[in-house]
């Protein structure tokens, strides 16, 4: 089969019938079954998606079918999914069964997307490297020997192996943008409330979003516009119309700022720095206003990040109690031992540290000092970056510090896996959208991203300039 | 931030969670770095500041309240580790007594 790198081309060759649906999904199933090693998919929903392919070309002849037929997603297994197992690549859902569907993936169904299996992750949404899964490390499709990012790994793995064209990741940190960088693709997180979390298992509820990856801008812009909008099974989820990505309205010369503490960055990569530095000559010389701004609380982002996340999360996860659902453990003798054991035995030890460092900062005593002080920063940087976007359209700043990084380099210490997320968190701290554009490749062979955040609910306009840079400046060199 | 086996003992019963001697030393010792990191905040100005709690500033999104279909028995009873036709089982939650 022909490397297909966007929905359009599919599309053409199934109007041209030099392919049929049939074809396309089994020649996933064929590179998924090649790239097993990677271990990149928990489960696949073969012969399910072959019925699937069917039934959509029946509407392809008849003129029905969605504006989503023709695209293969694979989903990350934080998503729920009816009648198929979910388990945030964690014991304690070991064998789990969705019984409805996430509100953002059944609007791709709806629209004939075929889903074709679910995709490893770190354990509940927890790491930047793929390294915390029950299930095992994922391993980046370019470089084995490398990580590909996390928390949604498979996701980005399974979009750079084309097992699929589109994937679905969550991003609470950075999940979504930084396996993009490290896998050579597109990873977009919409504004907080845009796209429904309803079916997402929660890891930190006023940070966790859906979103997509794909090769191209366009296809991760349309999966995004087609999950967005209100839904009344999340209450978090915005009324704020969808703006398709046709109507986007954006102005000849761009207003871009860029973080100057980014670059300025002690962690950053060299290589990382020339090739932005030489991005923001390029855009200025094409006639676009780029001017440095400071944001002298970068080095406070993730700390705040981790002081909030961890809060959320202890809170989120003291649902698996191994009585309803989950794992139990053969050891519970009473009502308390059931809680231990069934905890104990579950949770793998990043989702442990968490647990007891959100405990410990909403303990009575610590909450003032760490928590409501947390969230205090937090609207610090929300404000800071609202005035931001009075003047600017679009904030610019690489996606990671460096490429994929080998196996373990990074596990011994907890806090040089959190500062990966260094430049990922400010937007989910503020609920703004951010993408990572797959524009560079480092000499060392791996790829990199640049990304581009933008104002609240500004989607459309946001993939659209990362569709325009795609086309200007992609990998050269 | 004194980080002792008494901390630890405590967080861990509120957490639900247990360790053993070695994982307690470990967790103990990623629990002084967590904190150290974190630490940094308390240099971050807030004064007049007020928590930020919810990020979409729409407040109080409700739906109808109208009875509609959600679970059936044998769904909800679908997932659990034990159960019979009509209830979940669990270990003995009473204990003692005449």
């Amino acid at each position: 089969m022909t490397t297909y790198r966007s929905l359009q081309e599919i599309r053409k060759d199934l109007t041209a019938g030099s392919i049929t649906l049939t074809q396309l999904v089994e020649s996933y199933l064929s590179n998924i079954d090649a790239s097993s090693d990677l271990n990149i998919f928990l489960e696949v929903f073969g012969e399910e998606a072959l019925e699937r392919a069917k039934e959509i070309e029946a509407k392809w002849q008849a003129g029905t079918a969605g504006r989503l037929a023709g695209a293969v997603i694979a989903i990350k297994d934080n998503i729920c999914y009816a009648g198929h197992r979910v388990g945030a690549s964690s014991k304690i859902l070991e064998g789990f069964e969705s019984l409805f569907t996430s509100t953002a993936l059944q609007r791709l169904i709806d629209e004939d997307a075929i889903v074709i299996g679910r995709v490893n992750c770190d354990e509940f949404a927890m790491g930047g490297s793929n390294e915390n899964s029950a299930y095992g490390n994922v391993k980046n499709p370019l470089d084995p020997e490398f990580v590909p990012g996390g928390s949604s790994g498979g996701s980005a793995a399974a979009v750079a192996a084309d097992c699929c064209l589109i994937s679905l990741g969550s991003d609470t940190g950075g999940s979504i943008r930084q396996p993009a960088s490290f896998c050579g693709i597109v990873g977009a997180k919409p504004t907080y409330g845009r796209i429904s979390r309803h079916g997402l298992i929660a890891f930190a509820s006023s940070f966790d979003q859906i979103g997509p990856f794909a090769h191209s801008a366009e296809d991760a812009g349309l999966a995004m516009e087609i999950m967005s909008g209100q839904d009344h099974m999340d209450t978090t989820s915005s009324s704020v119309d969808v703006t398709p990505l046709s109507e986007a309205k954006l102005p000849k010369k761009l207003k871009i700022g860029f973080v100057k503490e980014c670059l300025d960055s002690e962690a950053i990569n060299s290589e990382v720095r020339d090739r932005h530095s030489a991005l923001i000559e390029q855009l200025k010389s094409e006639g676009h206003e780029v001017e440095a701004v400071s944001l002298k609380e970068l080095d406070y982002l993730v700390p705040t990040y981790y002081v909030l996340t961890t809060a959320e999360a202890s809170s989120n996860l003291s649902r698996y109690d191994g009585i309803h659902y989950g794992h139990r453990s053969p050891e519970a003798t009473d009502i308390e031992s059931t809680y231990r054991k069934s905890r104990t035995e579950g949770f793998g030890p990043e989702v442990k540290r968490r647990i007891m460092l959100g405990t410990f900062v909403l303990n009575a005593g610590y909450y003032d000092a760490y928590y409501a002080k947390a969230q205090k920063v937090r609207r610090v940087i929300k404000e800071k970056t609202d005035a931001f976007f009075e003047k600017y359209d679009l904030l610019l700043s690489p996606t990671t510090p460096h490429t994929a990084f080998k196996f373990g380099a990074k596990s011994d210490d907890p806090i040089q896996m959190y500062l990966e997320d260094i430049f990922t968190v400010h937007a989910n701290l503020s609920g703004n959208p951010a993408v990572s554009v797959p524009l560079f490749k480092h000499s060392n062979g791996l790829p990199f991203g640049t990304q581009i955040m933008a104002p609240v609910f500004k989607e459309a306009e946001m993939m659209q300039v990362a569709h325009n840079l795609m086309n200007t400046v992609a990998l050269k060199g | 931030m004194n980080v002792d086996d008494k901390l630890i003992d405590r967080l861990s019963n509120l957490s639900k969670l247990e360790f053993g001697t070695e994982e307690k030393e470990r967790i103990k010792s990623d629990l002084v770095k967590m904190l150290d990191f974190v630490a940094a905040l308390q240099e971050v100005d807030t004064d007049g500041v007020e928590p930020l709690i919810y990020v979409n500033p729409e407040v109080n999104v409700y739906r109808a309240d109208e009875v509609t279909e959600s679970l059936d028995q044998k769904e909800a009873l679908k997932n659990a580790p034990d159960h019979d036709s009509f209830y979940f089982k669990v270990p003995k939650v009473v204990s003692g007594g005449e």
